[in-house]
């Protein structure tokens, strides 16, 4: 077998049968993915969500994860955040010629255990292949197509004054770890980034607390970044309490370090929940049964005064503003 | 509330001395000041004034435009701390100059610029020295790096500043000092005892909220006594006789020279240049750069800013034309600008 991707395994001929047989049909074979231009699906009863996302992850090997699993994540939660069962996943991939085929069967490998992990099927793909630097070594787009749980209406416009704010997990473990997997610092931690799929975990705590308003995953510009957001779809004012957002000792320090805030650093399977306050409680519970929500804590509520911000107490007793994230911390951070 | 900053806050909100201006002189403590809310804290007469010890905030347009200058005319690579990027200059920022070609390499360390040289030999690659006692050791140290490597292709270019200078010039636009932390334990505190001979009060702090909250907790209770005063209200960092290795490193490549402030205009002895003896390094003399008058943006009010004339939002151009991501003025765009800690903290809340 060849080692490495060359133009020839793009161009359709016996090369491309060769790489979709020994590196694709070899870990996504299921009855949906066939040799035909389109996959026959059978049609969900309840309303279809659909989503998209490109991945361009540099480093595309991290600490917890790769740029195959981060590419199911990534889909599978943007589903699983509107209360949709994922069904169905399509990948396309874009490599770059040089790239080791062991890099890519390894990606490919952990798409398929993840896309298992959440109960969805790939069912189509593409591959393509671009010259020598034109692209970074392996770019993967995702969509994906789920069914909405009966009685489930999620939108970041439908927190309502008196909710609590829950995040499901400790902080800025993905862009921490991507930020050091680069080594511009010279900092020696060893954060694994949080990189998971979600779904099941979140059909559990839908089912006991089905009228959660708001759920989002705190990817690009993290927990802050999505609290804004919340707070200017629901024409709201949102009251953070810094110190109960949970963020891990090694984390907190290399943001020491860097002179970086934890809620601007992304998530990758971390949510943001917003519940109404009397169920509060039986959410918590719930989450902290769940795997990846263990650490699930209660971080602030929504408010009608100070609308469109995020309002945090200080620790001399004051109330400031969450500056508003600004410029792209750093690029290609999924 | 950590007890401490629980008795300060008390004396703080409880104190009924005379009208007072407490200017903090260093950025990161506007900064903390903002992000903590500190200033809610006080009684309506005692004001908080930001002072001139954001590095960014007072280089002048000038220094933009010979860094401008360099990259664009004389085709060198610079290498800089984030915050200068984006500075205005007469014409344009150093981030406006990369579009059109400029080579700007944004470092964390000055010798992260001198290991950029020695692995480009073919380039001419330019650090900008700017800030104060505190940078001005390790900017001394990458020349010293370049002098013994032998880097033909490193020179900084310079507008470092010292502190003792600026506090004479200031010293009426304040009843009392918060002293920045980090400069005297570089520098020690005899300077700040010189000033209490001649009448000026201040505290010396660092940066927590327990110690913040003390230097001005400290300040009401002796300005309450009626006479001048000096404290060292941060003793685990800074000692009297400074950091004696730094200050030697500083003297043995740089000497002082007058400097000018943006916003406060020149102040004699205030800078730090290149000794003749180390000519070959200095960026005005190796490209033989022209005298500079930048312009800068005649609705920009920073400089009334940085004298604690006015507050940021008194200024027409706060957050309509001038904001943190489309900053007019060098106090927009650090994250030690009174402007920009104004911005981001909504100041008025």
């Amino acid at each position: 077998m060849d080692d490495r991707i060359t133009l020839a395994h793009g161009a359709g001929g016996s090369q491309t049968s060769y790489l979709i047989d020994k590196v694709f049909k070899k870990n996504l074979s299921n009855p949906f993915f066939t040799a035909d231009d389109a996959s026959v699906l059978p049609r969900p009863e309840g309303k279809i969500a659909m989503s998209t996302d490109g991945f361009i992850v540099s480093p595309p090997f991290f600490n917890g994860g790769n740029i195959g699993k981060l590419s199911v994540c990534g889909t599978v939660n943007d589903l699983s955040c509107m209360g949709a069962r994922p069904l169905y996943l399509t990948c396309s991939f874009i490599i770059e010629e040089g790239l080791e085929i062991s890099l890519l069967e390894k990606a490919v490998e952990s798409m398929a255990k993840t896309a298992e992990e959440s109960g969805v099927v790939i069912v189509a793909g593409d591959t393509k292949v671009a010259g020598k630097g034109q692209v970074d070594k392996l770019f993967i787009t995702t969509t994906g197509v789920g069914e909405v749980l009966p009685g489930v209406d999620l939108s970041g416009a439908n927190a309502k004054t008196g909710d609590k704010i829950i995040v499901t997990g400790d902080i800025g473990r993905h862009g921490c770890c991507i930020l050091l997997s680069r080594d511009d610092y010279g900092i020696d931690a060893d954060v694994k980034s949080d990189c998971a799929p979600l779904w099941k975990s979140v059909e559990r705590a839908l089912n006991a607390v089905p009228d959660i308003h708001v759920i989002r995953d705190a990817t690009r510009g993290g927990v802050g970044t999505v609290l804004y957001e919340i707070a200017a779809q629901s024409s709201v004012g949102i009251k953070l309490v810094s110190s109960a957002v949970p963020v891990s000792p090694e984390v907190r320090g290399v943001c020491g370090l860097l002179g970086l805030e934890p809620l601007y650093l992304a998530c990758e399977g971390t949510l943001v929940m917003i519940t109404p306050p009397d169920k509060a409680d039986l959410l918590l519970e719930t989450l902290h049964k769940q795997p990846y929500f263990e650490n699930a804590q209660i971080i602030g509520e929504v408010i009608s005064e100070d609308v469109g911000h995020v309002v945090t107490e200080t620790e001399v007793g004051t109330e400031t503003y969450l500056p508003k994230p600004g410029n792209e911390l750093l690029p290609r951070i999924c | 509330m950590n007890e401490t900053v629980k008795r300060a806050v008390e004396i703080i909100k409880s104190s009924n001395t005379r009208d007072l201006r407490i200017m903090e002189v260093c950025g990161t403590h506007t900064h903390e000041i903002f992000r903590m809310g500190i200033r809610k804290l006080l009684p309506e007469n005692i004001k908080l004034i930001s002072g001139p010890g954001c590095p960014v905030c007072v280089t002048p347009v000038d220094y933009i435009d010979e860094a401008v200058m360099l990259a664009l005319e004389k085709n060198a690579v610079i290498c800089t701390f984030g915050d200068l990027v984006r500075v205005p200059g007469t014409s344009m920022s150093l981030a406006l100059a990369r579009g059109k070609g400029a080579k700007v390499v944004t470092v964390y360390s000055p010798l992260d610029a001198t290991k950029y040289a020695e692995e480009h030999p073919s380039e001419e690659v330019v650090f900008l020295s700017v800030g104060f006692e505190t940078t001005a050791p390790s900017d001394c140290i990458s020349v010293k790096t370049a002098v013994r490597k032998n880097l033909k292709n490193y020179s900084v270019l310079t507008s470092n500043k010292t502190m003792p200078g600026a506090y004479r010039a200031m010293k009426d636009s304040a009843d009392a000092f918060l002293y920045p932390g980090h400069v005297h334990a570089i520098t020690g505190t005899g300077i700040l005892k010189e000033l209490l001979s001649e009448g000026v009060s201040g505290v010396v702090t660092g940066f927590t909220a327990a110690e913040i909250t003390t230097a001005l907790a400290t300040v009401l209770k002796k300005t309450e006594t009626g006479k001048p005063f000096f404290e060292n209200c941060y003793p685990r960092v800074v000692r009297d006789e400074g950091n004696v290795a730094a200050m030697k490193i500083i003297d043995e490549f740089m000497e002082p020279c007058d400097a000018v402030w943006r916003g406060i205009g020149e102040i004699k002895n205030s800078g730090l240049k290149l000794r003749s003896k180390y000519a070959d390094y200095d960026a005005r003399i190796k490209f033989s750069l022209p005298v500079i008058n930048g312009k800068p943006n005649p609705a920009c009010r920073c400089g009334q800013v940085l004298q604690g004339k006015i507050l940021p939002s008194d200024c027409p151009l706060f957050g309509r034309a001038c904001t943190p991501e489309h900053p007019v003025g060098a106090c927009m765009v650090s994250g030690e600008g009174a402007c920009s800690a104004f911005y981001l903290y909504g100041g008025n809340k």
